[in-house]
C-alpha cells in the first residue's frame, strides 16, 4: 500500500499541468469566474484542444482513439483540471454513448460515431426520460414501429417525448430508449437507437429552470424516421445497454477535484467577506460557527475521495463499476450541494440580486462583490444533482438491495 | 393562556386569504414580477381601499384598525403563501413599526399614507460591509444648519425601486459598529442626491443599491432621538423579523402541501411515490417542521414586547430558517425533475425560502445572537 505517486506518475502530472496552463483559453476561464452561461463554441472549444492532443477519450481504450490512461492518471487529469478551473467536457458522448458504442456496436458504427464523438464535431444528447418514465426508467413509453420502406431497407418509426434532456438545443445527435416491443416485461421491450436531431418531425422545446438557464429541454418525436442501421445492440435488448451506460454515468459522479477547487473557493470568499457582529469585525472564516462548517465539509470530501481512491484500484484491478459506485454518487452529490449552500451564506446580503437582470452597469456602482453574483442560481440548480442521474433515493434503494442484500 | 384570534383577526385572516387565493395567482405574480415595474400597483390599492389591510396595526386614531404585531403576523403568513411580493413588510411593518414607536407630527403625517397606499417605504439598513450587524454603519448624517446632509451606501434595499420614502440608518456620530451614535430618518426617495440601481432579487422581488450623496434633509425627517436611534432599530428589525417568520411559515406550509398534493398524484414503479415510507418519512419530517414554524412565529409575536424580546426572537428566526432550508430543498427533492423547473409554483416557494433564511440574519447569526443573551 502506498498513498504516493510514481516518478512516473508526478511527470505525467507535470505534463498535464503545463499542458493546460498553455492551453486553457483565457476567455473560458474568464468566462466561468464570471458565471457567465457557456455557449456552443465555448463547450467545443476545449474539447477540441484536448481532442488535438488525443486526450479527449480520457476512459477509452487505445484502439478507439483513448489515451488508455490508467486510472491513476485519470484522477491526475481530473485534479489537474479542476486545479485550473478548467471544464469538464460533456459526458454525453465521451462517457455515455461512446463506450455503448464501443462495447456494443458494429464495426460499422464503431466507424462512423466513435471519431466523430473523440473530435467533438457530432454533440450528443440523452434521451432517456420521459414524463412518465423518470426514476423508473422501464416504464418508457416512446414506441419504435418498424416498416420495410419503399426503398426495400428497414426503419423504425418513432413516435414519443424524451423530456429534461440536457443541452439538446445544441445537439446533432440524440441516442434513445424505445420501446420496440410493447407486450413483453417493460425491461425486455427495449431498444437502444441513435437517432440524427435533423432528422424531420423532432422538436426541441427549452424548459427553464430555477437560476434562469436555458439547460433543459422536451424533445418531441413525431414520426420520426430511423434506418435499423442505427439500432445498437440487439431489438428488445436496449435495457443492457441502459445498465451499462448508467453505471459508467455514475463513475466520476463524485466530482472530488472539482469539490477540492469549491471548497478553496469557499475560503477565499470567506477570507475575504468580513463578518461584522457586535463591535467585533473579522474575516467569516475567523467565525467559528462558519469555519466548523468548512472544516466538517472538507473532513467529508476526503471520506469520499478515499472512498473513490479505493473504488479505482478495485477497477484497475479488473473490478468493473459496481453498485458501490451508488455511495460516490450520493456523497459526492451532498457535498457539492453543500458547497453552494455554504456559498451562499457566505455571500449574506448579496446572495439576494438576480444577476441576469443587472443590465447596463457600471464600475461605480457594482452590485456586490463578483463571486457572489452567481451564489444563489448556483445552489438552486444544484439541487439537480441529487435528482438526476438516478435520485439519491433511488442510489439508496441499490444499495440496500445490491450491497446490503435487503 | 388563549392561543385563540378574535372574530376580527380569524376574518382579517380569511379576507385576505380569500381575496389571494381568488387574485394574486402564480400566473398573476409571474406577470407581475416579469413586468417592467415588478410589482402589481393595482394589488397595493386593493390591499389599501378593498381590504384595508395596510392599515392593520396601526392605531384608529390614524384611521387604521387598532390592531398590532398579530394582525401584521395574520397578513404575513397569507403573503407568504401567495408569495406576495408587494412590500407589506417593508412599509406597513418596517415603516409603520418605526412611525408608530417614535410617534409625533411625522408618525401624524406618514401613516394615514401608508393606510390609504399612497406611501410606500423600503428599509434602507443594510451596508455592504456590515453584513447582518444593524451598527455597522458608515453611512454618516452630519449636521447642517437646521438639517443634516446625508452621505453612503446602502445594500439590496428591497422594494426601493418602487418607495415613495426610505428609512435609512446613518451615523450622527461614534464609530464604525460603536452601539451609539445610530440615527433614523425617513426620507422622500426623490430627493436630490439619491440615486439608485435597480435589479431584480432571485425571490421575484426588486431591489437597489441606493448611494446618497450629500443628500440634505430636514430636522423633521428624524425619527426618535438623535444618536440613539440603535434601540429602535433593533426592536422594529425584531419585529419585522418576527413579520418573516410569519411569511416564512406561509411559504413552508405552501411547500408541504404542495408536496404532499404531487406525492398522491405523481406515479413511478406503478404506484403513487407517496405510497414509498422514506419520501412519507420525509414529508412528516416536514410537517414537523411546518408546525414547529407555526409555534416559534406565535411564540416570538406574543413576545415582542417582553424585556428579553431579541432572544425570542432569535430563537424563532434561527428556527425558522432551519426549517426553511430542510423543507425547501425537500419539496424540490421530492418533485423530482419538475422541482427545479422555473415553470411551476413549487421552485419559487423554494427560492423564496431559501432568501427568508437570510433576511435579517441568517441561522448563524440569530444562534450567535441567542448564545449572547442566553443565561
Ligand atoms: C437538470 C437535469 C438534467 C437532466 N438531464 C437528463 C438528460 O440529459 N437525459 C435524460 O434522459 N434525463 C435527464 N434528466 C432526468 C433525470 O434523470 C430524472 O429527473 C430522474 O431520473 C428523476 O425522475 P423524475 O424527475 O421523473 O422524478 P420521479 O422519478 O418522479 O421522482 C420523484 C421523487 O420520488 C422519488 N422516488 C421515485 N421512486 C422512488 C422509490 N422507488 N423509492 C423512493 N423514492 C422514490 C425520487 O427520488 C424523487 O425524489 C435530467 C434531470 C435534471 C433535473
Ligand atoms: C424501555 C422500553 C420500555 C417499554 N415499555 C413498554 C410498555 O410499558 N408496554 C409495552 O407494551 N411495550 C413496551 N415496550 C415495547 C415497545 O413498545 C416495543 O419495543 C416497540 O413497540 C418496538 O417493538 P420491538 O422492540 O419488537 O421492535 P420491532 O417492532 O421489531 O422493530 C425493530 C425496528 O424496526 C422498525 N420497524 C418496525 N416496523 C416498521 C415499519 N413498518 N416501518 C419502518 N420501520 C419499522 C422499528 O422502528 C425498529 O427500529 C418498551 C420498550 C422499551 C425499549
Amino acid at each position: 500500500m502506498d498513498l504516493n505517486f510514481s516518478p512516473e506518475d508526478i511527470a505525467f502530472r507535470d505534463e498535464v499541468r503545463t499542458f493546460i496552463a498553455d492551453n486553457y483559453p483565457a476567455g473560458l476561464k474568464a468566462k466561468s469566474e464570471e458565471g457567465e452561461e457557456l455557449s456552443k463554441a465555448d463547450f467545443l472549444s476545449w474539447h477540441k484542444t484536448l481532442a488535438a492532443k488525443g486526450w479527449a477519450g480520457i476512459a477509452w481504450p487505445v484502439e478507439y482513439g483513448g489515451t488508455g490512461w490508467t486510472s491513476v492518471q485519470r484522477y491526475i487529469f481530473a485534479e489537474e483540471s479542476a486545479r485550473a478551473d478548467a471544464m469538464r467536457l460533456l459526458p454525453f458522448g465521451l462517457n455515455m454513448v461512446g463506450p455503448v458504442i464501443y462495447t456494443f456496436g458494429t464495426p460499422e458504427q464503431k466507424a462512423k460515431f466513435l471519431p466523430r464523438i473523440l473530435s467533438g464535431d457530432d454533440w450528443w444528447c440523452q434521451g432517456y426520460s420521459e414524463p412518465g418514465a423518470g426514476s423508473d426508467l422501464a416504464n418508457l413509453r416512446t414506441k419504435a414501429e418498424r416498416f420495410t420502406g419503399d426503398d426495400g431497407k428497414e426503419y423504425y418509426r418513432v413516435n414519443g417525448q424524451k423530456t429534461w434532456t440536457t443541452l439538446a438545443q445544441h445537439a446533432d445527435w440524440i441516442f434513445c430508449l424505445v420501446r420496440t416491443d410493447p407486450t413483453v416485461k417493460p425491461q425486455e421491450g427495449i431498444s437502444f437507437l441513435l437517432i440524427d436531431m435533423k432528422t424531420p418531425g423532432i422538436t426541441v422545446r427549452p424548459i427553464i429552470t430555477l437560476g434562469g438557464e436555458h439547460e433543459v429541454n422536451e424533445v418531441w418525436l413525431e414520426d420520426v424516421i430511423v434506418p435499423v442501421e442505427n439500432r445498437v445492440f440487439h431489438e428488445n435488448k436496449g435495457w443492457t445497454c441502459a445498465k451499462f451506460l448508467l453505471a459508467h454515468e455514475r463513475t466520476g459522479i463524485a466530482g472530488v477535484a472539482a469539490s477540492k477547487r469549491g471548497v478553496e473557493r469557499i475560503k477565499t470568499i470567506a477570507r475575504t467577506e468580513i463578518d461584522s457582529f457586535g463591535d467585533d469585525a473579522q474575516p467569516l472564516l475567523a467565525n467559528p460557527f462558519f469555519k466548523r462548517k468548512v472544516a466538517e465539509l472538507e473532513i467529508d470530501l476526503t471520506a469520499l475521495e478515499f472512498t473513490e481512491l479505493r473504488t479505482l484500484a478495485g477497477e484497475s484491478s479488473g473490478k468493473g463499476p459496481g453498485p458501490e459506485s451508488s455511495l460516490l454518487k450520493i456523497k459526492g452529490t451532498e457535498i457539492q450541494q453543500r458547497i453552494t449552500e455554504l456559498a451562499l451564506e457566505a455571500v449574506g446580503h448579496y446572495g439576494a440580486p438576480y444577476f441576469r437582470g443587472f443590465g447596463e452597469g457600471d464600475n461605480e456602482h457594482p452590485i456586490g462583490p463578483d463571486y457572489a453574483h452567481r451564489a444563489a442560481p448556483t445552489y438552486f440548480n444544484m439541487r439537480k444533482t441529487s435528482i438526476y442521474g438516478g435520485s439519491n433515493e433511488i442510489q439508496r434503494n441499490i444499495i440496500a438491495k445490491m450491497v446490503l442484500g435487503l | 393562556m388563549d392561543f385563540n384570534f378574535t372574530d376580527e383577526q380569524t376574518m382579517l385572516r380569511d379576507s385576505v386569504g380569500r381575496y389571494l387565493s381568488d387574485t394574486y395567482t402564480f400566473d398573476a405574480r409571474m406577470a407581475a414580477v416579469n413586468g417592467d415595474s415588478g410589482w402589481n400597483p393595482g394589488v397595493w390599492k386593493a390591499f389599501a381601499e378593498e381590504l384595508g389591510i395596510l392599515g392593520a396595526p396601526f392605531a384608529e386614531a390614524h384611521g387604521g384598525l387598532g390592531g398590532g404585531a398579530i394582525e401584521n403576523m395574520i397578513v404575513m403568513e397569507e403573503i407568504g403563501k401567495a408569495l406576495v411580493i408587494e412590500p407589506y413588510l417593508q412599509t406597513v411593518v418596517i415603516g409603520g413599526g418605526f412611525l408608530k414607536a417614535a410617534g409625533g407630527a411625522l408618525a401624524d403625517a406618514v401613516i394615514p399614507q401608508i393606510i390609504d397606499g399612497s406611501a410606500v417605504i423600503a428599509f434602507a439598513y443594510a451596508e455592504p460591509q456590515g453584513r447582518y450587524n444593524l451598527a455597522d454603519l458608515r453611512t454618516t448624517a452630519k449636521r447642517d444648519g437646521a438639517g443634516y446632509v446625508l452621505n453612503g451606501h446602502k445594500a439590496v434595499v428591497y422594494a426601493a425601486p418602487w418607495a415613495t420614502h426610505f428609512i435609512v440608518t446613518a451615523r450622527t456620530g461614534g464609530s464604525v459598529r460603536e452601539r451609539s451614535g445610530v440615527s433614523v430618518f425617513l426620507i422622500p426617495a426623490n430627493a436630490t442626491g439619491i440615486t439608485r440601481r435597480d435589479y431584480p432579487t432571485v425571490d421575484g422581488a426588486r431591489a437597489s443599491e441606493v448611494y446618497f450623496e450629500n443628500v440634505a434633509v430636514g430636522a423633521d425627517t428624524l425619527i426618535g432621538v438623535e444618536g440613539e436611534g440603535l434601540p429602535l432599530v433593533e426592536q422594529v428589525v425584531d419585529e419585522a423579523t418576527a413579520a418573516l417568520c410569519a411569511e416564512g411559515t406561509g411559504v413552508v406550509r405552501k411547500l408541504h402541501e404542495g408536496t404532499l398534493d404531487y406525492s398522491r398524484q405523481r406515479k413511478q414503479f406503478g404506484k403513487a411515490i407517496g405510497e414509498f415510507q422514506v419520501l412519507q418519512h420525509r414529508m412528516v419530517d416536514m410537517f414537523m417542521e411546518v408546525e414547529q414554524a407555526v409555534s416559534m412565529t406565535l411564540m416570538a409575536t406574543l413576545r415582542l414586547d417582553e424585556p428579553d424580546r431579541a432572544r425570542h426572537v432569535s430563537s424563532a428566526k434561527n428556527k425558522i430558517s432551519r426549517g426553511a432550508r430542510f423543507v425547501g430543498q425537500n419539496a424540490v427533492q421530492i418533485h423530482g425533475g419538475i422541482g427545479i423547473s422555473n415553470e411551476l409554483a413549487i421552485g419559487h416557494y423554494f427560492k423564496r425560502a431559501s432568501m427568508i433564511e437570510s433576511q435579517f440574519g441568517d441561522a448563524d447569526y440569530h444562534l450567535r445572537r441567542y448564545e449572547s443573551l442566553m443565561d
